[in-house]
């Protein structure tokens, strides 16, 4: 059999892999999208935490912050990967089972990837909160807003207005992490290109071909996220 | 607790620091005179220099690091003859080369962004001033131009440090054994996952506490302007006893 060339790699033929990468960068997309909202589950409380008066809560917040941006990404995926596989397995144990539980590996990789993402999403919330105007606050108190009303009208919509070009990097972020989960086994993009590149000795294509995908994601999300700033400021008047 | 158990991790675990630092400071000093050629490309008004820096600087950043270090390490192995012939299979064959070199690209293209900023932010009216004095390009370059943008980028830079040092744990995936490696292979051999985490974590965020603290340092030391004078009058007019709470 002659060597497989790049496009044929790339192809839909019978020997391309082109359908196996593009359902791989679909996992990839699913796995960066799900970690992306654990984080902003996860980043939304941080920033509460660190926005309290409660030193506690605030102490807390920070830890996480510092800790989670702090360390690699790696390593808190190693923690989630063997530590969520050997708390099941003692829960099974407790149960009644006995036996090696694993923690599905889609499941770890959102996990982890989102607790890091958090980290940075707090940032990204904490700072944009600090950049609402004292007195739409003071102005919503006086009208009579309960806390919870003030939060869904005025606090949510703005925070969210002046979040968006940082949780456009924090989603970057998320999207180039996924491809380490790919060291715990979950076929995404980078792991199927390995698969590819053990089965047919041509490693550079498929790297190349995994690679050229993962620029596509990253573009269409710069754009994306482009536009919906874009959309989010149609009401404000700009300086100049 | 098993004090024990976190006492042998952590002699584990530090003999893999030498190798995170040889490959941080390797490629973050080799990365940042190429981001420096890069920046200087990107605003050297010369549309086919700006458009190559800002082609290289797309790709890298748009990519996951990891997919670059296996295009060089695995991926290239695929041009092994071609490699040999050329005389750069010794390079390629070596994972500790091929984690660098990828680091070192990795790096220069964030860094690139950044010095391009820092060198944007250097105002005009110091460069005029330094035309005026008769300063040669180069001399106004090393004596005003670089100091400035050095001092404006330095945050950014500090953060960029702190992200390589993290960054050097990818190295682990092709068979470098420094921190993270270790860690891993402790992990499946002891199944003590949190522990092992704890003490690895804690180098990480020491290391990098070093760093912000230096960056602070190097930064304090670059504004001297920014500061408060040395009060030249103290010695003239003493405070009295009771102000210092004496």
């Amino acid at each position: 059999m002659t060597p497989i060339g790049f496009f044929e790699i790339i192809g839909f033929g019978e020997r391309g892999w082109g359908a196996a990468l593009l359902l791989a960068a679909g996992v990839t997309l699913a796995v960066a999208i799900c970690g992306f909202l654990v984080g902003s589950v996860l980043g939304s409380l941080a920033a509460a935490a660190k926005l309290s008066r409660n030193r506690i809560a605030a102490a807390i917040g920070d830890f996480y912050t510092t800790v989670l941006r702090g360390i690699p990404d790696l390593l808190v995926i190693y923690l989630f990967y063997f530590g969520g596989s050997l708390a099941l397995t003692n829960v099974g144990r407790m149960l009644g089972y006995d036996g090696f539980i694993g923690l599905p590996v889609f499941v770890t990789g959102a996990l982890a990837i989102g607790v890091v993402n958090g980290a940075y999403q707090a940032e990204v919330f904490r700072g944009a909160y600090l950049s609402l105007s004292k007195g739409e606050l003071e102005a919503a108190k006086s009208v009579g807003m309960s806390r919870a009303l003030m939060f869904r009208r005025i606090v949510v919509p703005q925070v969210l207005r002046y979040a968006i070009p940082g949780l456009g990097n924090v989603w970057q972020l998320a999207l180039k992490e996924s491809a380490l989960i790919s060291v715990i086994g979950l076929v995404e993009l980078l792991r199927q290109a390995q698969i590819g590149a053990g089965s047919t000795r041509q490693p550079f294509y498929f790297f190349l071909a995994a690679a050229i995908l993962y620029l596509a994601l990253t573009t269409i999300s710069t754009i994306a996220f482009q536009k919906a700033e874009e959309r989010s400021m149609r009401g404000v008047r700009r300086a100049g | 607790m098993d004090l024990a158990f976190l006492w042998s991790t952590f002699t584990t675990l530090i003999e893999g620091v030498p190798l995170l630092l040889e490959l941080a400071a390797l490629s973050l000093a080799i990365g940042a005179v190429f981001a420096l050629l890069l920046a200087t490309m990107r605003l050297s008004n010369v549309a086919v220099l700006d458009w190559t820096a800002q082609g290289y600087i797309f790709v890298f950043r748009g990519t996951p690091l990891l997919v670059q270090i296996f295009l060089i390490y695995y991926g290239l192995g695929q041009f092994r003859p071609a490699l040999q012939d050329l005389g750069l299979w010794w390079f390629f064959r070596e994972p500790f080369y091929c984690a660098v070199f990828a680091l070192t690209l990795n790096t220069a293209a964030y860094a690139a962004e950044i010095f391009r900023g820092g060198l944007l932010s250097v105002p005009h009216g110091q460069i005029e001033a330094a035309k005026a004095c008769g300063m040669s390009r180069a001399m106004r370059f090393r004596r005003i131009t670089l100091p400035i943008a050095i001092r404006q980028a330095l945050p950014a830079y500090g953060n960029e440090i702190i992200l390589m040092v993290k960054a050097t744990s990818l190295a682990s995936v092709i068979t470098l054994m420094e921190v993270t490696g270790l860690a891993h292979r402790l992990i499946a051999q002891s199944f003590r996952a949190v522990e092992v985490f704890v003490v690895a974590g804690a180098i990480y965020l020491f290391i990098n506490f070093v760093v912000t603290r230096a960056i602070l340092m190097i930064e304090w030391r670059l504004s001297p302007h920014l500061r408060q004078p040395p009060t030249a009058e103290a010695p003239m007019k003493p405070e009295p006893a009771h102000a210092r709470g004496a």
